[in-house]
């Protein structure tokens, strides 16, 4: 026998509550508008330049150690984080060496001398120079811009017989996505590098995936009623994709939770965002896109129509 | 780049078309059915080498057996991005037109000229007074159409000044070889380290990518790189005392330069400024085994040009010293005893075996036309690129757990036809990964799990309207008609809008982010045929063989 998550009769008043939902998001949306100002995300190598070495222990240590062993190399500012295994594997991090080609050999030399040879492995380096680092960053840009226009000029033109707003609407909600997820990113401070970015990308990928469904419903159902104000068809299509919408997040989520879990060190700033990108794209599916279209509907174009006559 | 084949490709595509020609011109499900057992052992057969099964050879010997190449971060190796600094090109080669105009106003009987460089590279040419500016222009656009020669004032003596630049063509033409050169140059010194597979390709109009997978030591890779290897003879000027140059300057027409670093600091050197033999007639370079005291040397072979070159040099100098000089530092400067035919020289330098070896790797695969810089490295050691396989496919395996078991338990029959179809959506994907040879990364393993999690949705939709259907009292053959019928307006919009995010992300993005758009994208297609296309068969057969009246969903 199967189950049923969300009965079939469902009838909850989701664009009523619209008000409450567009000023919550609006003010999440104005603290990430804040936080990315004031703090920031936290930048890896790939777009702040810089390197970064991760480096194995076989004896467990610390920090403070580590800081004190690379002293004599004069990386000037240091930054080392746990990593992976407790104690016994460490990011470090510094703007950029003189000498790039030997910056993994020089690290191990350094750290042999004070825990002897073999002791210190480093596995990982990753060295983006400052300019590469600015076109990383400017491409990274554009990818999310260019990808937020077409997603809205896909959706206004799919939706064009309901009306040309549903582009707005997506666009719209896309915006508050990324700047939800950015707000995670800001307060996490995990690391934004090129997997994060590609993350972020898909998010948008996602969202929309997720308007359009609900959207979708919309068309159909106004095509079906079209004596029924909109408003109304609205709450119904999303009434009527609920049990959808919860399914297919919810098993999206779950397999997040589990490469969050067990992804690794390197899959985790990634996963979160992707994670934090689901939920947030979710719901601005029902309180973000179907707003801004009735919005649209019923101030502008009626606005536009009373100067008119 | 391992050579493409596209047969296997060709087959999957081939077996996918006949499916989607049964499943629109309405053949029956049995016969669609006998179609999915085909691809689904095709595609198995398909992805036995990159499960690392042994090939036989006669299988092999009739079709090509593609792999999934595993990225650099999941295999261990190093990715290096190189910035040829093609602006000192055009500054060399402007350089050694300065020593062939000195050599061709001598040879037409005009004064010398000084002749400066600055910083952008521009030449600079002080002629002796008015009458010498003819003659000079018309050799100009005789001999040396390639500069341009523009009047750049006077000197405090009222002698001409002018000022010569390289023209935009001749600019290009020398940026452009230097870059094929230094492709070359670089290439032809990876293939000396002996790993396989590595690419060595153009990035940009100034860029070199290097990829050498599960190489252990990426130091040795990266001095190779970086050394320019310009090989340079000048003569050593004896005529005037090295200390005045180090305090006052050098005298005009001549240059101080280094030796070696050595115990007691680097030696300078005043030499004459002229390059006499530069490195490109380096034919064949070797290491010697020398005596006890001195270690190897480096036996160079020069071509006949040089050996020319070489051999008037030596006769004319016969009790002066040359500089032996490679990137600008001095290497030894013997004295010339007697004439040397046959262009044979010796490096010596008390080098290590290593160091030799290098040097003579360098020497043979020619000199870099511009000075090279790595501006990006990703090196990721062996035993992390292990732990990264590991975490990716217990990920992998719980994830795929979590959504099949899901849709079996929520969906019961439809979930496990809905389950059958997401495997074959992974084996699909993994499949065309294996046929065109792409690279599998670690953001590259999330993409396909999160792949599972978002194909699932068309799944979803279609079953939801399956029990939509029922509930409003229709059949179950009508249910399962417009089941697919009506959520499909959405399945396709939904893949469209997550297709063109993976085309944008494989636009903008690089290395491993390119590999996660791939497995977006081709997740998208399998996603689609799969759990559309082909779970549709399985219940227009069940209507069929056994009329069936009830669905469980």
């Amino acid at each position: 026998m199967s189950f049923q998550l969300i009965p079939s009769d469902i009838n909850l008043d989701f664009v009523g509550k619209r008000r409450f939902f567009i000023a919550l998001s609006t003010a999440i949306n104005i603290s990430a508008l804040v936080l990315l100002w004031f703090v920031g995300l936290n930048y890896g190598v790939d777009f702040a330049g810089g390197s970064l070495v991760q480096v194995r222990f076989t004896q467990e240590t610390n920090a403070n150690a580590i800081r004190s062993a690379l002293a004599p190399l004069n990386l000037g500012d240091i930054t080392i984080q746990d990593f992976g295994k407790v104690g016994q594997e460490y990011l470090i991090r510094f703007a950029k060496a003189k000498e790039v080609g030997s910056i993994g050999k020089l690290l191990e030399q350094a750290l042999a001398k004070r825990y002897g040879a073999n002791v210190a492995k480093v596995v990982r380096v990753e060295t983006v120079g400052a300019r590469v680092g600015r076109n990383l960053r400017r491409d990274g840009i554009s990818a999310v811009v260019v990808a937020t226009i077409f997603m809205g000029l896909f959706i206004a033109w799919e939706f064009r017989h309901v009306s040309w707003s549903f582009g707005a609407g997506a666009v719209i909600a896309l915006v508050h996505d990324v700047l939800v997820v950015t707000f995670a990113l800001v307060i996490s401070q995990f690391q934004f590098d090129l997997t994060t970015l590609a993350a972020l990308l898909t998010v948008i990928g996602y969202s929309v995936h997720d308007t359009i469904i609900v959207s979708d419903r919309i068309r159909e159902d106004a095509a079906k009623r079209r004596r029924e104000n909109l408003a109304a068809i609205m709450n119904r299509a999303i009434n009527e994709t609920l049990s959808r919408t919860i399914l297919t997040s919810g098993t999206a989520i779950a397999v997040l939770i589990v490469l969050l879990a067990l992804g690794g060190p390197i899959l985790r700033p990634p996963a979160f965002t992707l994670l934090v990108g689901f939920i947030t794209g979710t719901y601005s599916s029902i309180y973000i896109a179907g707003p801004v279209v009735l919005f649209w509907e019923r101030r502008i174009k009626v606005g536009a129509l009373s100067r008119a006559a | 780049m391992p050579n493409q084949d596209f047969a296997p490709l060709l087959i999957l595509i081939a077996l996918v078309a006949a499916f989607l020609w049964l499943h629109f011109s309405g053949a029956s499900g049995s016969a669609r059915l006998y179609l999915a057992g085909l691809l689904v052992v095709t595609g198995v057969v398909m992805l036995l080498p990159s499960l690392g099964v042994p090939i036989p050879d006669w299988w092999a010997s009739v079709m090509p057996t593609p792999k999934i190449q595993l990225g650099l971060d999941l295999q261990g190796g190093t990715h290096l991005l190189l910035e040829v600094k093609l602006d000192d090109a055009v500054k060399t080669a402007l350089r050694r037109r300065g020593d062939d105009l000195v050599r061709e106003l001598g040879a037409n009987k005009l004064a010398p000229v000084k002749i400066s460089q600055d910083a952008s590279g521009a030449l600079s040419v002080t002629l002796k007074d008015q009458a010498e500016t003819s003659p000079f222009l018309d050799l100009m656009e005789r001999s040396f159409t390639d500069l341009t020669a523009a009047g750049a004032g006077q000197a405090a003596t009222g002698a001409p000044i002018y000022r010569l630049t390289m023209r935009q063509a001749d600019e290009l033409q020398t940026r452009h070889s230097a870059m094929d050169q230094a492709l070359e140059t670089i290439r032809n010194r990876i293939d000396q380290l002996g790993v396989r597979e590595t690419t060595v390709e153009r990035e940009d109009d100034n860029e070199i990518l290097v990829q050498l997978p599960g190489i252990q030591d990426p130091e040795r890779a990266k001095q190779l790189i970086g050394k320019t290897a310009v090989l340079e003879f000048k003569l050593v000027d004896d005529q005037h005392s090295i200390a005045d140059a180090l305090k006052n300057g050098p005298p005009p027409g001549d240059e101080i330069l280094y030796g070696r670093p050595d115990r007691g600091g680097r030696e300078p050197y005043l030499v004459e400024s002229p390059v006499l033999v530069t490195g490109d007639v380096v034919t064949d370079a070797r290491v010697r085994p020398g005596g006890r005291l001195e270690g190897p040397y480096v036996s160079v072979d020069l071509n006949a040009r040089g050996a020319q070159i070489f051999d008037s040099l030596t006769a004319a100098n016969v009790g002066r010293r040359l500089a032996i000089i490679l990137d600008n530092t001095v290497y030894s400067a013997p004295v010339i005893k007697e004439r040397i035919p046959g262009g044979r020289v010796s490096i010596t330098g008390r080098f290590s075996f290593e160091e030799a070896h290098q040097l003579a790797i360098v020497l043979r695969s020619g000199a870099l036309p511009a000075p090279v810089k790595i501006i990006e490295e990703r090196t990721v050691g062996p035993s992390l690129g292990h732990d990264s396989i590991r975490d990716g496919a217990i990920s992998f395996v719980v994830g795929a757990g979590v959504v099949l078991a899901f849709m079996a338990i929520y969906y019961s029959g439809a979930g496990i036809v809905a389950d059958f179809g997401l495997i074959l959506n992974i084996l699909l994907l993994l499949c065309v990964m294996a046929a065109l040879q792409a690279t599998l990364t670690l953001p590259g393993i999330a993409g396909i799990v999160l792949t599972l999690g978002m194909s699932i949705d068309a799944n979803v939709l279609v079953n939801e309207r399956m029990r939509e259907e029922l509930r409003s009292g229709k059949s179950a053959r009508e249910s399962v008609k417009h089941g697919y019928l009506r959520a499909w307006s959405a399945v396709r919009d939904s893949n469209i809008s997550t297709f063109v995010a993976g085309l944008i992300l494989f636009q903008f993005g690089t290395g491993p982010v390119k590999g996660f758009a791939v497995t977006l994208c081709a997740g998208v297609a399998t996603g689609l045929f799969s759990c559309i296309v082909v779970t549709r068969a399985w219940y227009d057969y069940q209507m069929e063989i056994r009329r069936l009246t009830q669905i469980s969903v």
